[in-house]
């Protein structure tokens, strides 16, 4: 895996929002560290460090002010990305199977492929029965499997997730962590997941960022070494439990939510 | 949402128009019972206030001899062109200002200085320019409708959420696709607010233009009919406005319920 060029290379990156005053607020400084191809990452860190900001340079949505961040593997440009938000953000003027082929349809891809892709997305994501429903009628479970198929359908390079499932009830979050492992064997796509939670952190991700408070750098990267295929149970294991400590330690003490 | 519940919402909200139908043409009896009364006791002559019959029977002659459909014809002309040309170039406007802090901030000040100068005080200017023709009239309209569409149009275009533009653009959205998957169709509602205003608001704008430009249409039918004290016309033509602007405001409504079906919430009335 490693053998392989990264996907991403991020290389003292540094992000500036100007303000008023004219000081500026530093919300990334002096960040570097390598996305793999096919790796889930996971970034934790204090609320308020940069981990959003982090997101928004990756997706190209915002520009580096200081460093670079450049995709080896795509010498002509950017990787095309899925981003997933904490709230689902779908079009409530369109049924859940047109949410779901809005990329594919910006890309011109036509209707009756974007819709057969649309339907097998949402056999995938258990959503059946849904295509012609409208976002309010969804519950907010439902809504962000919605989102996810939204983010996978054109099969990004890269899948940009930031804090998805925070939002969601305890069962229904640990639902969902399944199906994206699920989801993530089958399409290995590229991962980089934004979370509060050290649990969902680990049973997740090949490796964790932890960020420093603002503004952001690298605390700590951890590899983790847990088997797969994972289910939610590992998390009782001990070595799991070690894992969990050093995580927790590297935050600061304060404790994040489990 | 199943079916079941799909046909109990359909089934409701029929139940509730013609509910409000009936409540329509309930209050509508009444009020011509009033009027009729008021006639019949203070014995008005018909100048003062003509009787309901004599109102029907003087629209039905106005109508078998061509004046009512004429003037009608030219009022709904003035109404809909301005109604064209002031809400395509205030949606034109607004987007722009919705875009451009800046040249809101630069505008906005004079925009809202023109809305303190009555319609009626420049419309004499208008037909000095530009005549006593359709044209002066359809830019009376047009001033009028522009305001409401233009602020309809910034507040909408501004509520569209930031988190669907990042969307779009992590997507390599073009600006064109941008405007036509999302900023038209969340934008719409608070759009068709405006619009649905303005049409009511460009039937005043024409008849303020034949009054002050006596040649032809509704307006103009009124000022004539008062002349002659002829106040049945006089009435049967307010009625027409009356139906005209309904009719509009009725067709925004409709567009309304068409493009905007997804807002409706289930279960509850659309407003
Ligand atoms: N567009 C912006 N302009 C100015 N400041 C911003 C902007 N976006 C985020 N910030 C600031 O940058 C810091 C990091 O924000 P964010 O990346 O959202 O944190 P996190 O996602 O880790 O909670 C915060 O202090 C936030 O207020
Ligand atoms: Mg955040």
């Amino acid at each position: 895996m490693t053998s392989l060029p990264p996907l991403v290379r991020v290389r003292h990156l540094g992000v500036v929002f100007p303000t008023e005053d004219g000081l500026g607020l530093e919300a990334i400084r002096d960040l570097s560290f390598e996305i793999h191809p096919q790796e889930f990452l996971a970034v934790v860190g204090p609320s308020g460090c940069g981990k959003s900001t982090l997101l928004r340079v990756l997706a190209g949505l915002l520009e580096a002010t200081r460093g670079e961040v450049a995709f080896p593997a795509h010498p002509q440009g950017k990787p095309q990305v899925g981003l997933v938000f904490q709230k689902a953000n779908l079009m409530p003027w369109r049924s859940v199977l047109r949410n779901i082929t809005l990329p594919l349809e910006l890309q011109g891809v036509p209707r009756a492929e974007a819709d057969s892709r649309g339907r097998a997305m949402i056999a995938l994501m258990g959503l059946k029965g849904f295509a012609n429903a409208l976002p309010r009628d969804l519950s907010g479970g439902m809504a962000q499997r919605v989102a996810l198929a939204r983010a996978l359908i054109h099969r990004p390079d890269l899948l940009l997730l930031d804090e998805p499932f925070t939002a969601l009830d305890a069962l229904t979050r640990e639902r969902l962590w399944e199906e994206l492992l699920h989801i993530w064997q089958h399409e290995r796509t590229t991962v980089v997941m934004v979370t509060h939670s050290v649990t969902e952190a680990l049973l997740l991700a090949d490796r964790v960022l932890v960020l420093t408070q603002r503004p952001a750098h690298l605390q700590m990267a951890l590899p983790v070494d847990l088997p797969r295929p994972r289910t939610a149970d590992l998390r009782y294991t001990p070595h799991f439990g070690r894992l969990a400590r050093r995580l927790r330690e590297a935050l600061g003490g304060h404790t994040p939510r489990p | 949402m199943n079916l079941a519940q799909t046909r109990r919402t359909v089934f409701h909200t029929a139940r509730r128009s013609r509910h409000r139908l009936r409540h329509a043409f309930l209050s509508a009896a009444v009020a011509l019972a009033l009027w009729w009364g008021l006639v019949r006791l203070f014995h008005l002559p018909e100048f003062l206030l003509p009787t309901p019959e004599e109102v029907a029977l003087r629209g039905w002659q106005a109508i078998q001899d061509g004046t009512l459909l004429h003037h009608t014809w030219i009022t709904l002309q003035e109404v809909l062109s301005g109604l064209a040309l002031g809400a395509g170039s205030a949606t034109v406007v607004g987007y722009v200002l919705a875009k451009s802090r800046p040249l809101e901030r630069l505008l906005a000040p004079y925009l809202v200085a023109s809305q303190s100068v009555p319609v009626v005080a420049i419309a004499p200017l208008l037909i000095i320019w530009f005549g006593t023709g359709l044209l002066a009239k359809t830019l009376i309209c047009a001033l009028i409708v522009f305001f409401p569409v233009l602020v309809n149009t910034v507040v909408g275009i501004r509520s569209v959420p930031e988190a669907l533009r990042d969307l779009l653009r992590a997507l390599d959205a073009t600006p064109w696709q941008v405007i036509r998957y999302l900023e038209i169709p969340a934008a719409l509602p608070v759009f068709l607010g405006g619009l649905r205003i303005g049409a009511t608001l460009s039937v005043i704008g024409a008849v303020v233009g034949e009054f002050v430009a006596t040649d032809s249409g509704l307006g103009f039918l009124i000022n004539l009919a008062r002349g002659r004290y002829d106040t049945p016309l006089v009435f049967v033509a307010v009625f027409t406005l009356i139906a005209l602007a309904l009719a509009l405001y009725g067709s925004v409504l409709a567009l309304e319920h068409h493009f905007l079906a997804w807002q409706t919430p289930s279960g509850k009335p659309h407003r």
